[in-house]
């Protein structure tokens, strides 16, 4: 399949996700559905550096909580400033961070340079509850208006529906690259970066570019954010939550393949959503922790790697 | 006829360490040349300072004319120097027609400044490997392959390149007698299609029967270059590796 059928097909999708979400008119529904489809973003974000290119990022709710923070500067300085132009200016912001430090940290190999990510979102968390303008550790409000614009019903209909864009865009670039001379040269680095240059691959600026793709997704991915939760502080906007289940769904889904972030998150996404009603709201962690750790030991590959293997 | 390579006053150290000192070496276009030397002796160093993986210090490397100084290892790939790994380094999660798609879509097109189709990629991946008699295992992963399978597919990959001069880093250690006629016939064919070869070996038959010349590194310095059956009875030669 080309790319224009494929996304093609990922809006159709995408359409009778919503239409789904709009026929039961349940605003739980929506609520629901934008956590599972933003950890699909976040998910696909953080695989393309750490599943396609082999670089570990622990650093995830840095660029989330930028895109986060962003939207509630933006909101501040221009209430009137539609989200979508929003999630623009916070990837922008997300992806550039992603750059600096991809040339700051990617002499760094391996665990290194995780560990450099995960100072980094604490560096991030520092700056932002120092910072009075966005409310500092106190948080910050922010009102959003009661009705969707555009298409009418609760504002959370449209929150959703923004996120489902935002899915469809990342999952297409996911797959584009994949089939690309990027994907090859990614794939290259991430088993052997010495080979890759010796092959002619830049490894420097195709490091960079995967580390401003990836960062520029996950600020994406946090600018609705602010008007999801209408309240948000440093603790939840740089929860240990999202880093775990940006990592867990792609390595539960499998790393090798767009589809993997998205099974996984659907999968993850859904049973923690589940128990978060059913049992208590704290045992969805400890479902992304298991379900990783037994991946990790029976399915390396993921559960679409699994399918991969048998077709091998 | 002028030099290919040319090295000149090439000096590298590791902290206090001189690895290389004042190495000046030249390779005409089409030679083949053996590079021997004990371990130690700076040899692999050489070749990280031509191929770019570490930056020479001092003296400098010209290639077909051109200053190489400065310039990173896949911008002298791009320039036409490939070279293969001691130990082989495949693309563990790549198809072996998928490891040398690597070096055709980033030197060859980004040198030709213009993607070759997708089909002509692959037919070119798998001519190559059916030269280095691969052909059968195309799809299969680098993990599926023997000792001199890797090595064969190493030096495929750097075959992929299209390379003006290929460095063969110990392509043949550990393998049987057989299997080093089967690499020292695989390079020779490939200097007959007009590729130059530095040939890097501990396997003196191997060395003896491929180079057309031999240079020979004993702790950072080159002590002898000449016809090869001159320069294993020179003195300083025996000595290196004999002892007085």
């Amino acid at each position: 399949m080309r790319g224009t059928p494929f996304i093609l097909i990922l809006i159709a999708v995408a359409g009778v996700v919503f239409g789904l979400a709009r026929w039961l008119d349940n605003s739980y529904a929506f609520f629901v559905g934008y956590v599972v489809v933003q950890y699909i973003v976040l998910g696909t974000a953080w695989n393309i550096l750490g599943g396609y290119t082999g670089y570990v990022n622990f650093g995830i709710t840095a660029f989330f909580a930028i895109g986060a923070y962003s939207s509630v500067v933006l909101h501040k300085l221009v209430p009137t400033l539609p989200l979508p132009a929003m999630i623009v200016v916070g990837g922008v912001m997300a992806g550039i961070v992603g750059v600096g430090t991809g040339y700051l940290t990617l002499r760094l190999r391996g665990v290194y340079f995780s560990i450099a990510t995960l100072a980094l979102a604490v560096v991030v968390q520092t700056l932002i509850t120092n910072w009075d303008f966005v409310g500092g550790a106190r948080g910050a409000y922010v009102l959003r208006p009661r009705t969707a614009p555009l298409i009418g019903g609760g504002y959370i209909d449209y929150l959703f529906l923004i996120m489902l864009g935002l899915c469809v865009a990342a999952l297409a670039t996911a797959r584009a690259i994949e089939r690309s001379s990027l994907g090859f040269g990614f794939a290259a680095i991430r088993d052997d970066e010495a080979a890759a240059e010796a092959s002619g691959v830049p490894t420097l600026r195709l490091k960079l570019i995967a580390t401003g793709l990836s960062g520029g997704f996950m600020g994406m991915a946090g600018a609705p954010l602010p008007f999801y939760v209408t309240y948000l502080d440093p603790a939840s906007g740089f929860s240990l939550n999202y880093a775990v289940n940006a990592i867990a769904m792609p390595l539960i889904g499998g790393t090798s393949s767009w589809l993997g972030p998205v099974v996984g998150a659907v999968l993850v996404g859904g049973l923690q959503e589940y128990l978060r009603v059913t049992i208590s709201s704290a045992v969805n962690v400890l479902v992304a922790g298991v379900l990783m750790v037994m991946f990790v030991i029976i399915a390396p590959q993921g559960i679409v790697g699994l399918f991969q293997r048998k077709r091998r | 006829m002028t030099a290919l390579l040319h090295i000149e006053g090439l000096g590298k150290r590791f902290g206090g360490f001189v690895a290389l000192d004042g190495i000046e070496l030249e390779v005409q276009d089409g030679e083949r040349l053996g590079l021997i030397g004990p371990n130690g002796s700076g040899k692999s160093t050489l070749v990280n300072c031509i191929c770019g993986t570490l930056q020479n210090e001092q003296g400098s490397v010209r290639f077909a004319g051109e200053k190489l100084d400065g310039l990173l290892a896949h911008e002298r790939t791009r320039r036409g120097l490939a070279r293969s790994f001691q130990l082989p380094r495949p693309f563990a999660s790549l198809s072996l027609a998928e490891n040398l798609r690597i070096p055709i879509l980033y030197a060859v097109n980004a040198r030709n400044a213009g993607a070759l189709p997708t089909a002509a990629i692959d037919a070119r991946c798998r001519g190559l490997l059916g030269e280095v008699g691969l052909a059968e295992k195309a799809d299969r992963l680098p993990r599926d392959l023997t000792q001199i399978e890797m090595r064969k597919l190493e030096l495929a990959r750097a075959m992929a390149a299209e390379p003006k001069l290929l460095i063969a880093d110990e392509a043949m250690a550990g393998l049987s007698h057989t299997e080093v006629d089967e690499i020292i016939a695989l390079l020779i064919r490939l200097n007959g299609q007009g590729v130059t070869v530095i040939m890097i070996e501990h396997i003196m038959r191997a060395v003896m029967e491929f180079s057309q010349r031999l240079a020979v590194l004993v702790a950072g310095k080159k002590i002898a270059d000449g016809a090869p059956k001159d320069v294993v009875r020179d003195a300083e030669v025996v000595r290196a590796y004999l002892g007085e």
